[in-house]
């Protein structure tokens, strides 16, 4: 399996990221997170990722080798962004590649409802108003990520 | 023993690492947080409601009752929030 990990500061370009995912496939599915501009009804103004170096690409890739293990993945592509991002910005790209579009999907929908709660991020919230707040976890994330 | 502090846990106790000298009997992360609780007051708030309290031990999510061995490296930190 064509497997691409990265957690960088800067963007994606996800053109060509899914592009270099074509290879040997049938179909390829992505999701791409990016900042909301609006959080309980609070303007937002920034969202401030951080994560634990070293350990962030060891979950990563033991995630993409899960997925491998379930699908028939021909490539897997997770790119998870770090630092201080706006409102539109790009947080995470999860793409994956297959034979046939079932894998694709199921798997890239896995990955992300496991990236929510099996990789070291944690996120905090700036407001336009000044205040600022670290994200909570979601339960309903867990139970989403333990259906699978 | 590197001890590492991750988001508000971090921002509480006000460093992100150190290395601490750990007595024979602290043998658990669960263990490793009542001890540093007595440090100061900032490891006190950082880790007063233990329920928001996860860990890795050697980078790999652990729970906080299992004894951590000879691990190099222990973090602490709230549930994840990725993606």
């Amino acid at each position: 399996m064509n497997l691409r990990i990265a957690v960088q500061e800067a963007d994606f370009d996800a053109t060509a990221e899914l592009a270099a995912l074509s290879a040997g496939a049938g179909g390829i599915a992505s999701f791409i997170g990016v900042v909301r501009g609006n959080v309980g009804g609070k303007t937002l103004a920034a969202l401030r990722l951080e994560h634990y170096p070293g350990m962030t690409e060891k979950a990563l890739e033991h995630l993409a080798d899960a997925a491998a293990a379930r699908w028939a993945l021909t490539g897997c592509t997770i790119i998870h962004r770090i630092g201080r991002l706006t409102p539109g910005q790009n947080i995470v790209l999860v793409a994956t590649a297959s034979q046939h579009r079932a894998a694709a999907l199921e798997a890239t929908a896995y990955l992300i409802d496991q990236l929510k709660t099996a990789a070291p991020f944690w996120k905090a919230e700036e407001f336009a108003d000044g205040t600022q707040a670290w994200v909570a976890a979601r339960p309903e994330d867990d139970t989403a990520a333990a259906a699978w | 023993m590197q001890i590492l502090y991750f988001a508000w846990l971090r921002e509480k106790i006000g460093l992100g690492e150190e290395l601490l000298i750990l007595p024979p009997n602290v043998t658990t992360p669960r263990g490793l947080i009542t001890w540093l609780r007595a440090r100061g007051t900032n490891y006190a708030a950082g880790f007063a409601n233990e329920a928001l309290i996860r860990c890795a031990v050697d980078q790999e999510f652990c729970a906080l009752d299992a004894p951590f061995g000879a691990a190099a490296e222990i973090a602490f930190f709230p549930p994840v929030t990725g993606g």
